[in-house]
């Protein structure tokens, strides 16, 4: 055990000397579980985030024989994962609230009183978050066992007297609703946006019309269709998400994943990653009206979708990932070719960084606009670029590397402005840097197989994780007899993300709340899921 | 500024040539599978890999029904009887019972087509599919072709995505508010069946639960020109493709 992780483990038991117990958590060897009675839980929680300064990954909630609750922690690759565990008889619904200490457990927190009807003790906002309260039959909760998430259900009619909660009271308060159907072809998200003059005082985004109840309609199937599930998470992150998955169920079910299998994944996984970064410039040129840097960032996003096509037979990577490998061999010298196109954007993508560089006009709409500190982003667990670009510069693949990330050189780039401009230079650098480790990739990979014979599926539980272009998406899932999936929780980053927006968006002015929003490079599908 | 001006002129014209030549560029499409004359055996385990019900056991062989094809490849992938597949992207057909009177444009509308997309719950290819088509290589405006953000401007409501529940309300009162004559473009697998997503307690399965709709365009997601094709479908400029092949059609001619 490294030494980072026992001291750590030393301190719990000291601390809390027996009431929580430590154990290594089934079948991995870099989790350990911290289980403690509900009343410890906050004051546990708050040790590892505050002081231990671990990251908070999400909340697992599960209707076994009693509920679970399992709060993942994450930290350096010495510090490994933390599940701090608590557990409540079949008939109790209460739990103490943890996000008043951890802010990054907040939305867990909303999510899981809507779907599970479980009611967090001192969380100081309940209710209408995923489930629409106007819309949505009050005390229905759809994620536990005896709802039949198969069935439709009738339709409410909308409550005619719903209205969203104004907050600011100042004279000439105006509140803005914006969508969820706005400006030409977006995801579907409204914006309750406070105003007094020009300056947007509160921001509310209101979420999940897009939520189509993935974690719902996967129980009872088979893993391999929740497969096709995860890829339809977000499709801009599509392999990233199937990766997450595929990791989740291999480790449940013991499979080696050959060589070859696992430096394709990362060649995808980076140029998946390119893709996705290049899209995030190209909003943001178009945010700021910018027309020709946004042609020239769309027409190189085309260029990747169709090699993509090319490469794997889909724009958008579908279909390639499977348990224990690939489903297609993609042969060496279609790696190269693609590594060598990917050179030639790479060229031409530094070139339209250089130029938008020296465009003042430009630089004017995202300099010092759209601000979050590093002590905000902690706290409300950001994650990816977004995090990065306020020097929080935690990245899955260096602290808890996977497919051999490890073994590849690379860097993690951040920023410390933590404004639009640091935002977008993220961007920037980290597509470089997707160039890179395609290149290096590309020239070797080992030979051999691309997927691991037939698979044996196991009964068991295990989480998977990747750094997704957006930042670090977490998989929970628990399979049953034959690979039927039990539980299957869904962790995005962009769900982390939009927590935090607010923060970027609040205090600036009306005309710049458009250009905040693409430098987030937001993904209203991985946030509803 | 002029920097951009020029930098612009250098890169020349992107466009495609579609609709007045084929497109045959490498990656525009994901294509789709294509019937086949099997033995019952082979036919039989072809069908039982389908997980979206895309595949129809015929008295010959496999029938292919486009509308759920969601391109999970396993019919092809990981089976030593591997099912056609082509290449195309004319994929957009015409549904019947868009026959209305009022629901038909006259010849104002073949130049200047003002479209609403909205989003009901797709996974965001369908989407950012759509969104490709103003880029330099589809350019829809040459067509006459144009986004708006509004419903009162609007003559096609473009709809992606499984019809959440959360949605069925924004996408009402947005097809309430367009002006007619209007037609409804259904987008990708999800709007057309539920798709992976299927009929749930969240989703409907389907935009034609709630809205007539005049042309359906299949893909999970369909290529830029797929859509482009169900646009000109839905203006009249380009006539449908039939989504059911069977195998007792000859294989292979069923796009457009």
């Amino acid at each position: 055990m490294p030494a980072e992780r026992k001291q750590v483990l030393d301190e719990v038991a000291a601390r809390w000397n027996g009431r929580v117990q430590l154990s290594p958590e089934d079948g991995s060897e870099s989790a350990y579980r911290l289980e403690c009675e509900p009343a410890e839980l906050s004051e546990v929680c708050n040790w590892l985030f505050s002081d231990l300064h671990y990251s908070f990954g999400g909340l697992v909630v599960e209707q076994l024989t009693r509920w679970e609750l399992r709060y993942v922690f994450y930290g350096g690759p010495g510090a490994g994962w933390l599940h701090v565990l608590t557990h409540l008889a079949p008939s109790d619904y209460r739990v103490p609230s943890v996000s008043r200490l951890v802010h990054a457990a907040d939305w867990h927190e909303r999510e899981v009183e809507d779907l599970f009807g479980l009611v967090f003790e001192g969380h100081p906002r309940l209710g209408d978050f995923v489930l629409h309260d106007d819309a949505w039959h009050e005390g229905v909760a759809p994620m536990r066992k005896s709802f039949d998430g198969r069935q439709p259900v009738t339709h409410r009619a909308p409550d005619q007297n719903w209205k969203p909660r104004q907050i600011v009271e100042e004279a000439g308060a105006f509140l803005m609703p914006i969508g969820p159907i706005y400006a030409t072809a977006t995801g579907p998200v409204h914006f309750q946006l406070e105003t007094v003059g020009e300056d947007v005082i509160r921001v509310q985004p209101r979420l999940f019309y897009a939520y189509r109840g993935l974690e719902k309609i996967a129980e009872g199937r088979r893993a391999e269709d929740v497969l096709l599930i995860a890829e339809r998470i977000s499709a801009t992150s599509a392999f990233a998400h199937s990766l997450a998955v595929c990791q989740a169920v291999e480790r449940i079910c013991h499979m080696e994943v050959p060589p070859r299998a696992r430096a394709l994944r990362i060649f995808v996984a980076e140029f998946e990653r390119l893709r996705h970064h290049v899209a995030a410039i190209e909003g943001i040129c178009e945010s700021t009206g910018l027309a020709v840097a946004a042609a020239q960032a769309s027409i190189l996003e085309e260029d990747l979708l169709r090699l993509s096509c090319v490469l794997t037979g889909h724009r958008y990577l579908f279909g390639l990932g499977t348990f224990g490998g690939l489903t297609i061999n993609l042969d060496d010298s279609a790696c190269n070719r693609a590594a060598a196109q990917v050179r030639e954007v790479a060229e031409k993508l530094s070139r339209l960084e250089r130029m938008l560089s020296i465009s003042s006009s430009f630089l004017d709409r995202l300099e010092e606009v759209g601000h979050v500190s590093a002590g905000e982003a902690g706290d409300f667990g950001l994650v990816g670029p977004i995090a990065r670009a306020s020097g929080v510069s935690r990245d899955m693949r260096k602290a808890q590397p996977y497919s051999g990330y490890d073994q590849i050189e690379f860097e993690v780039p951040h920023e410390s402005e933590g404004d639009g401009y640091a935002r977008l230079r993220m961007f920037f650098r980290e597509a470089a840097q997707s160039v890179r480790i395609i290149s290096t990739v590309g020239q070797a990979v080992p030979g051999g197989q691309v997927r691991a014979p037939e698979v044996s599926f196991r009964p068991g539980a295990a989480l998977g994780w990747v750094e997704a272009p957006r930042g670090a998406a977490l998989h929970w899932i628990r399979l049953g007899e034959d690979g039927v999936v039990d539980r299957y929780r869904i962790i995005t980053p962009s769900f982390a993300n939009w927590h935090g927006f607010r923060l970027a968006a609040e205090n600036f002015a009306f005309q710049d709340f458009p250009i905040i929003l693409a430098t987030f490079a937001l993904s209203v599908h991985e946030n509803d899921r | 500024m002029s920097q951009w001006v020029i930098k612009g002129l250098r890169t020349g014209v992107k466009s495609t040539r579609y609709p007045r030549a084929e497109e045959t560029a490498a990656g525009i499409s994901p294509g789709l599978p294509t019937a086949a004359t099997l033995p019952l055996e082979v036919a039989q385990s072809l069908v039982a890999r389908c997980p979206a019900d895309a595949l129809e056991l015929a008295p010959a062989g496999v029938d292919v029904n486009l509308r759920r094809c969601i391109h999970c490849f396993r019919c092809v992938r990981g089976t030593n009887s591997p099912l056609g597949w082509e290449h195309s992207y004319e994929w957009a057909t015409a549904v019947s019972g868009g026959n209305d009177q009022k629901r038909q444009f006259g010849p104002a509308f073949d130049r200047s087509v003002h479209i609403l997309v909205v989003d009901t719950g797709d996974c965001g290819a369908c989407l950012n599919e759509v969104r490709q088509l103003n880029n330099p290589y589809y350019n829809m405006h040459r067509l006459g072709f144009f986004l708006t953000p509004t419903p009162r401007h609007a003559d096609v409501l473009l709809v992606v995505g499984a019809l959440t529940d959360h949605m069925r309300v924004p996408l009402r009162k947005a097809y309430d508010a367009m002006p007619s004559p209007k037609r409804v473009v259904a987008v990708g697998a999800c709007a057309l069946s539920g798709g992976i997503f299927g009929r749930s307690f969240m989703c409907a399965g389907g935009v034609a639960e709630l809205l007539p709709v005049d042309v359906e365009v299949p893909g999970d997601p369909p290529p830029p020109l797929a859509i482009l094709h169900g646009l000109l479908v839905a203006v009249g400029r380009k006539p449908p493709a039939r989504l059911h092949r069977a195998v007792s059609d000859s294989v292979g001619n069923a796009s457009g």
